[in-house]
Order: structure tokens, then C-alpha cells, then sequence
């Protein structure tokens, strides 16, 4: 096999780590309340400037100003329920989406406001590992290993405590889960968190490998959305795996093709995959 | 140790109870029946806190519990084993079980109570991993059961326990109600199979229309002409 | 001739007039308002009725592309060019609708599906930089004033064009307002089985509705083109532009025929207001109000500030679930 196909294939994988990390969180909160954040990628923009101005403008130290990020996009995601969810749970489910679309816009002009449209980098330089004549970005390499850990986390937190099996609960019977004494609102607000705490954990991971700039989530936004419906939205373990089918594609794609020509790949196997398979490649 | 005066409640402008009063003494089994319709499963839900009262009140162990929620029910010690189980089909049955217990009170002692549950019913032991979508109607009986268990209640409510099973397996689910009573646990069950039911209970209440028409204890309603002609086909 | 019949020419007739009068930077954004609110009133079409498409940009970019591609490169003239946009926009329309009306694609599925197709087209426009620039954008090749090729340095062509262009929409809308596809259409939004269970061809009636959205909308886009002689795949396709056209088409409010255009007049005045306040001081202040605006909306008006402000017959929510007991 052509050595370059091997290092595509390979950084398809670690690239799909962190695609993997945002479908989970899309999908728990799509899963539980029942809603898309279409502004989700513009919460990982947010914390990717959120660690860019404590980093690099306030110099804090690197593990720190991450840990605020993640503290903070899971502080934005009870706010986004909070202010923008809650009052309109109960009309038609397109307003909820449509409302977290205003969301998008907000932030990116905010975020065009406060910190104008040229493009950011953290300044941090990590090294590139060599394995024969494959070259592996570490940054991409640690992105893809801590993804998989916060995506365990999730897994053993979701079926071992007792949090984790009222948010499964809630997903598949929300009007008794009351009758064992689980609130709804505590639970859907402790749902926004973790959805915003991956977030956060995602915006640390992408800010070690590429610049921000207020609308950098309409790059990976549309990508996140498309591997949620491909897998079934809601389903946490179909959106994984469809997350690594999708960065393969854009991999793959990518070393036939140019890079904008593999995300063209990718959304049209979205759109004809749509058309075999409605609910999902997973659907049962 | 339950109390429910006057009691008003609908959904919406659908008014379903019109002035409900029923008392469920500590330590007794009472059955509420009905036909299709009368607002016992409404009943339920007011007592367990889905449904709001409109008017009139409600009182446990001598507390007011008129307002509450659902969720804060449970905590006072009320559990509701919902009309046609309601599990979670994709949870396991342990899982189903696990839940049970969330409320504060119930995680502490979870272990001991799981322990407990399934000495009660070997079945789920048995089927502790299997999802519980997948269990036989009697089985899904006794896990729902054993999931209202699991917060350690002191009222039971029950709304139709014997739907949609085989007459063997309602035979078992209540002799299980026998089990629980024996136990000390005061019970509350919603039913249209008559019979049976008033073989278990003390005391109950016919409930049509949304009001109560008849109450007495079970042996006054088994002798009822009324009951005997309308309810039991005699 | 009633009040209202005379209200309405003497505004008809205002609007006719107006460039006789009007200083070019006042036409520019007039035209503006009056192509956008063009294509907002062609989205509610299907919005109205819950098909909510976040892949409008997908259109107007096509209607944009071809004709323009075609002058350049084969000097085909827009007249042509522009038909040719508007059939390869049905034909998209088609495409995607046909399987996601046959298979019940609908809600969130159709909208994150409309998206991914917004953004296919997108990147193919970057994808084929070689081609259409890419990026960078893609400018006609100017040739001053000229019937065959559509092109007028003098605004109050556009002007007019827009103006029969948006009157058009309207007319349109009205037609399906008022027609029996309007009735149907609730019917297949409001409970789909039911209405095809009482004779209704919801695949026919949905396509319909569809791709008359989809062709207006890349009329619309390729006017655009021949109006800022500039085509940028960020401004005329892409998800962004999707956003815009749906959200300005609630905050005017969908359901009333001049909603879309009070959408469009709200944003572009708050846009230049603030442009002109600012200058570049608070690049991103117009879209940031606006997106507040924009969530309010959804919260407080879902019907919009026409829904508000005008006398619309709100619909009754429909009666609450009672369960069996």
C-alpha cells in the first residue's frame, strides 16, 4: 500500500477522535431533550477563543485556561438551555432548532465583535512523530487519545451511575421518569452541561491543531450534524462510529482528490445514504 | 395514611375527577374499580403527582401533599408502578431497577434493596443484563414492580397490574401483592378485573365518571347486587 | 374602486416612481430589499407549511453560478443562461425532494439534510476554484449597458426588474395562498397519513410547492449576479446564506404575504443603520443584534412582527392529548 494512503488512513482516524467527541455530545442532547443545537460548533468556538485569550493574551498556563474552557462552554450550555430551550419546549420541535440557529449567529458576530475576523493561533507548536516515512502531528495524535478517554469517561458515566441511567432513562420515557423521583429540568440541565463540558473538551483538542476565527464552526458544524443524522440522532454509539466512517471518506478523499472536493464526497455519501437509509445507517 | 378530600383534577379543560374522596388507612390494601373511562388511571396519577389537583386536598401521613410534584412524591414516599409497566426498553433490567432507587434515601441503601427485590422475584435475577423490552408481559410486571420497590415506598399505587396478561401470571402478580402487604406495605390498586381484586384488598371504592359511587369493605361490594351484576357478570 | 384597491395603487404607484427621485445609494438598497424579500417570500412558501429547507443557498448559488459561468466562459447570454440556472435548481430540488418526501424525511432530518446540500454545492464552487474562482469569487465580464447581456451600470433597470421580480413573488404566493394547494398543504403538514388517507397526492402537492421555491429563489440569486456583477459562494450559497434567508423569513414573519419583505427591510436597515453609525468600529454588531433579535423572535413572536403587528388569523392550538383513562 502506498505509504501516503496509510499516513491519509491514519490521520482519518485521529481526525475522526474529535468528530467523535462532538457527535456523542449532540447526540446525548438531541437523545434527551429532543433538540439540535445548530449552534454546537459555535460553542466549540467559543471555547477555542476562550483558551486563545487566557493562553496566549492573559498567560495563563495551558492546562489551566483548558480546564476553565471546558468549566465554561458547560456554563454556556446550561445558559443556552436555560435562556434560549426551556422557554420553548413545548412548541413545534423545528422552532428549538431554529432558535439555537439565532444562537449560531449571535456568537459568530459576537465573536466577530469582540475579537474581529482575522484568524488566531495559540502559538503552541507541538512535534510531529515519524514512523518510517509516516509523519503523525503529536497534537493530532494527543487530540485523538483524549477524545477517546472523555468519550469513555462518558460511557462508563452514562451506565454506572445513577445520573448517567436517569439521562438514558429520560431518553427512552420522559414523562414517568418523574415517578422515580428524577427531576426532568435538573436532568435536562445537567444534560446541557456535559453536551457543553465536550464541547469544551473538543475546543482544547482543536485549539493544540488550528487557528480559530469567528466562523470557523460552519467548517466542522455542517460535518458534526451530518454524522449525527448518519448514525441516527440520538444514537451515541451509531454517531461514533459514523464520525470515523465520515473523517475515513474526507481522508481517503482528500489523497485521491483536493480537500474541498473530499468534503464534497462526504456530504453527497451523506445525502445518498440518507435516501437508503432515512433514520440512520444504524436504524433498527 | 392517604387522604384525599374533594378532589377536582383534569387535563386541561377536560374536567376527569369531579369531587373524589377516598382514604387508604397504614398497613391496609385498597382497590379502587371501574370501568373503561371512569378516571381511575387519572386517579393515579393525581395521587403520584403527574397530574395536578384542581381543587380539594390531598394528604399523607398526616402531611399536605396537595401541590407536589411527581418527583418530590416519591421522596415523601408515594410509588406509582404506571398503567402497562412503562419500562425503559432499552435499559437492562438491573438498570430499570437502578433507577428505582433515585431518590437520596434509596441510593444509600441500594445494594441491600436490590438484594431484596430480587429475593422477591428470582425471575429478574436471573435476567438481571437482559433489556427489559425484551421480557415476557409477567416479567415486565414484576420489574416494574420491583423498580416502584426500589425507592423503598410506603404506599404502593398499582394501576391495572393484571392488563394485557394471561390469567395464570395475574394469578401470580397477585399473590406477589399478598407477598408485599405482608410485608407492612400499604397498597392502592387500580383494576377491572373485580374479582381478583377484591380477593386481595380490604376496602375499595367503584369509581365511574370521574365520581366515587360505591365504597365498603370487600366483603360488602362482593355482596353487592350492583357490583355482582355490572362488574363480575353474576 | 374600494379604499383598499386604492391604497394599494397609490402605493403600486409610489413604488413605480421612485427612482425618479431617488439618489443611487437609497436604489441600491432598495433593490436589495426588494431581491431579498424576493427570495425570503419564495422560502416561506415552503416554510409556511413546516417544510423548513436550511438549503436555499444551495439554489440561489446554482442560479447565481450557471448564467454567469455560461457569459464567460461561452458567452451564452443570461437570457438563456438564467433558464438554464433555474431548471438545473428544479432539477436539484427534485433530486433531494423526491427521495425525502418518499421516504418521510421531514423535521430535523429534512433540515440537516437541506443543509449538508447547501453546503455541497458551496464546496463544489471552491472545489472548482479553476473554474468559478473559488473563494476568491467570480466577476461577469462587464460590458456596459446591454440588453443581451442583461448588464445595466444604470441602477434604475434593476430597479425595475426587482420590482416585477418581487411583485411577482407575491403574486405567487398569493396564488398558493389562496389556491387549493394551500388547504393541502396544511393538511399534509399538519398530519401527513391523514391527508393522504383522504385522497390528497402528498408527494405531488409537496414537490410542487418545492420546486416553485427552488426556482424563484435562483431567479433570484442569478438577478443578484447580474446585479453586483460579483458572485462570492460565501454570499450566494452556503450555510450562512441558508440561515439568513430563514431567518429574516421568520422574523418578518412566514405567514403573511409580506412578511418575508418586512424580514428583509428590518435586516438591511439594521445592517446599513449600523454600518453607517459605526462605520467599521463594531464589525459584527448588526448580525449580533440581529441573532438576539432573531432568538426573542422565536421565543416571543414565532409568528413574527407582522403576526404581531398585523391582524392574522392565529390558528388554534390543537387540543391537548387526553389519555385513555
Amino acid at each position: 500500500m502506498d505509504i501516503y494512503l496509510l499516513e491519509a488512513i491514519i490521520n482519518g482516524i485521529l481526525l475522526g477522535g474529535v468528530l467523535a467527541l462532538l457527535a456523542l455530545g449532540l447526540n446525548l442532547i438531541f437523545g434527551v431533550i429532543d433538540v439540535v443545537w445548530i449552534a454546537y460548533a459555535d460553542l466549540v468556538m467559543c471555547g477555542m477563543y476562550a483558551i486563545y485569550w487566557l493562553y496566549a493574551e492573559l498567560g495563563w498556563p495551558l492546562p489551566l485556561a483548558c480546564l476553565v474552557a471546558i468549566a465554561g462552554v458547560a456554563g454556556l450550555g446550561v445558559l443556552v438551555h436555560l435562556m434560549i430551550i426551556a422557554p420553548i419546549l413545548g412548541s413545534a420541535p423545528i422552532n428549538q432548532l431554529l432558535a439555537t440557529g439565532g444562537l449560531l449567529f449571535f456568537l459568530q458576530s459576537f465573536a466577530t465583535l469582540l475579537f474581529g475576523t482575522d484568524f488566531r493561533n495559540i502559538g503552541v507548536r507541538l512535534p510531529v512523530i515519524e514512523l518510517g516515512d509516516i509523519y503523525i502531528s503529536y497534537a493530532r495524535l494527543l487530540a485523538f487519545a483524549v477524545a477517546l478517554i472523555g468519550a469513555v469517561a462518558l460511557y462508563v458515566f452514562l451506565r454506572r451511575t445513577f445520573v448517567g441511567t436517569a439521562i438514558r432513562a429520560i431518553a427512552q420515557d420522559r414523562d414517568i421518569v418523574g415517578l422515580m423521583g428524577v427531576d426532568q429540568r435538573r436532568i435536562y440541565l445537567v444534560t446541557s452541561a456535559i453536551g457543553g463540558a465536550l464541547a469544551g473538551l473538543a475546543a482544547c483538542l482543536l485549539a493544540l491543531q488550528y487557528d480559530v476565527h469567528p466562523f470557523i464552526g460552519n467548517t466542522f458544524g455542517p460535518l458534526i450534524f451530518m454524522i449525527c443524522v448518519l448514525g441516527g440522532l440520538g444514537d451515541m454509539i451509531g454517531g461514533f462510529i459514523a464520525a470515523f466512517v465520515i473523517s475515513q471518506i474526507i481522508a481517503i478523499g482528500g489523497y485521491y482528490t483536493n480537500t474541498e472536493l473530499s468534503y464534497v464526497l462526504a456530504f453527497t455519501f451523506f445525502i445518498v445514504l440518507m435516501f437508503v437509509r432515512p433514520r440512520g445507517i444504524f436504524a433498527r | 395514611m392517604l387522604s384525599l378530600a374533594a378532589v377536582n383534577a383534569g387535563y386541561g379543560s377536560f374536567q376527569a375527577l369531579f369531587d373524589v374522596s377516598l382514604d387508604v388507612p397504614q398497613g391496609e390494601a385498597v382497590g379502587v374499580i371501574g370501568p373503561n373511562g371512569a378516571g381511575k388511571t387519572t386517579l393515579m396519577r393525581v395521587i403520584s403527582g403527574l397530574v395536578p389537583l384542581t381543587s380539594g386536598t390531598m394528604t399523607f401521613d398526616g402531611r399536605p401533599v396537595g401541590g407536589l410534584q411527581a418527583h418530590h412524591m416519591v421522596r415523601e414516599g408515594i410509588a406509582h408502578v404506571p398503567e402497562n409497566r412503562r419500562l425503559f426498553p432499552r435499559l437492562t433490567v438491573e438498570d430499570n431497577l437502578r433507577i428505582g432507587a433515585y431518590i437520596p434515601q434509596a441510593r444509600a441503601r441500594f445494594a441491600a434493596e436490590l438484594e431484596r427485590v430480587y429475593a422477591l422475584f428470582p425471575r429478574l435475577k436471573d435476567r438481571r443484563e437482559q433489556l427489559a423490552g425484551t421480557l415476557s408481559g409477567g416479567e415486565q410486571q414484576m420489574c416494574a414492580i420491583g423498580r416502584a420497590l426500589m425507592s423503598r415506598p410506603k404506599l404502593l399505587l398499582m394501576d391495572e397490574p393484571s392488563a394485557g396478561l394471561a390469567p395464570l401470571v395475574v394469578e401470580q402478580v397477585f399473590e406477589l401483592v399478598q407477598r408485599i402487604r405482608a410485608e407492612g406495605l400499604t397498597v392502592l390498586i387500580v383494576e377491572q378485573n373485580v374479582a381478583q381484586v377484591l380477593a386481595v384488598v380490604d376496602r375499595a371504592y367503584l369509581l365511574e365518571v370521574g365520581s366515587i359511587k360505591l365504597k365498603g369493605t370487600s366483603a360488602e361490594l362482593r355482596g353487592n347486587d350492583f357490583i355482582r351484576r355490572s362488574y363480575m357478570g353474576l | 374602486m374600494s379604499a383598499r384597491h386604492a391604497t394599494l395603487a397609490v402605493a403600486l404607484g409610489i413604488l413605480v416612481c421612485v427612482p425618479l427621485f431617488t439618489p443611487p445609494y437609497f436604489m441600491h438598497l432598495l433593490i436589495q430589499i426588494l431581491l431579498w424579500g424576493f427570495v425570503y417570500t419564495a422560502w416561506s412558501m415552503m416554510g409556511r407549511f413546516g417544510f423548513v429547507s436550511l438549503g436555499h443557498g444551495a439554489f440561489m448559488g446554482v442560479g447565481a453560478y450557471i448564467p454567469a459561468l455560461l457569459w464567460n466562459y461561452y458567452a451564452v447570454t443570461p437570457w438563456i443562461g438564467i433558464p438554464l440556472g433555474v431548471a438545473l435548481s428544479v432539477l436539484l430540488a427534485l433530486v433531494i425532494g423526491y427521495p425525502c418526501f418518499r421516504l418521510k424525511v421531514v423535521g430535523h432530518y429534512f433540515a440537516l439534510v437541506t443543509l449538508a446540500l447547501s453546503q455541497v454545492v458551496m464546496l463544489s464552487i471552491v472545489a472548482a476554484r479553476d473554474v468559478t474562482g473559488g473563494s476568491l469569487g467570480f466577476t461577469p465580464n462587464a460590458v456596459g449597458f446591454s440588453w443581451y447581456a442583461l448588464q445595466f451600470p444604470d441602477k434604475r433597470y434593476f430597479y425595475a426588474i426587482s420590482l416585477a421580480l418581487w411583485l411577482g413573488g407575491l403574486a405567487v404566493w398569493r396564488m398558493i395562498d389562496r389556491g387549493i394547494g394551500r388547504e393541502a398543504l396544511e393538511a399534509i403538514s399538519e398530519d401527513e397519513d391523514a391527508a393522504a388517507a383522504i385522497g390528497i397526492n402528498v408527494m405531488r402537492e409537496k414537490l410542487r410547492v418545492t420546486v416553485i421555491s427552488a426556482a424563484l429563489t435562483a431567479l433570484g440569486g442569478a438577478i443578484f449576479g447580474q446585479y453586483l456583477m460579483y458572485l462570492n459562494p460565501e454570499t450566494v450559497s452556503g450555510i450562512a446564506v441558508s440561515l439568513q434567508i430563514v431567518f429574516a423569513a421568520i422574523v418578518g414573519g412566514m405567514y403573511a404575504m409580506l412578511g418575508p419583505t418586512i424580514g428583509a427591510f428590518l435586516t438591511i436597515s439594521l445592517n446599513e443603520g449600523l454600518r453607517v453609525a459605526f462605520a467599521t468600529n463594531f464589525i459584527g454588531a448588526a448580525n449580533t443584534i440581529y441573532g438576539v433579535l432573531l432568538i426573542l423572535c422565536i421565543i416571543f413572536m414565532p409568528r413574527g412582527i407582522v403576526g404581531v403587528v398585523g391582524r392574522v388569523r392565529l390558528r388554534r392550538p390543537p387540543a391537548k392529548a387526553v389519555p385513555a383513562e
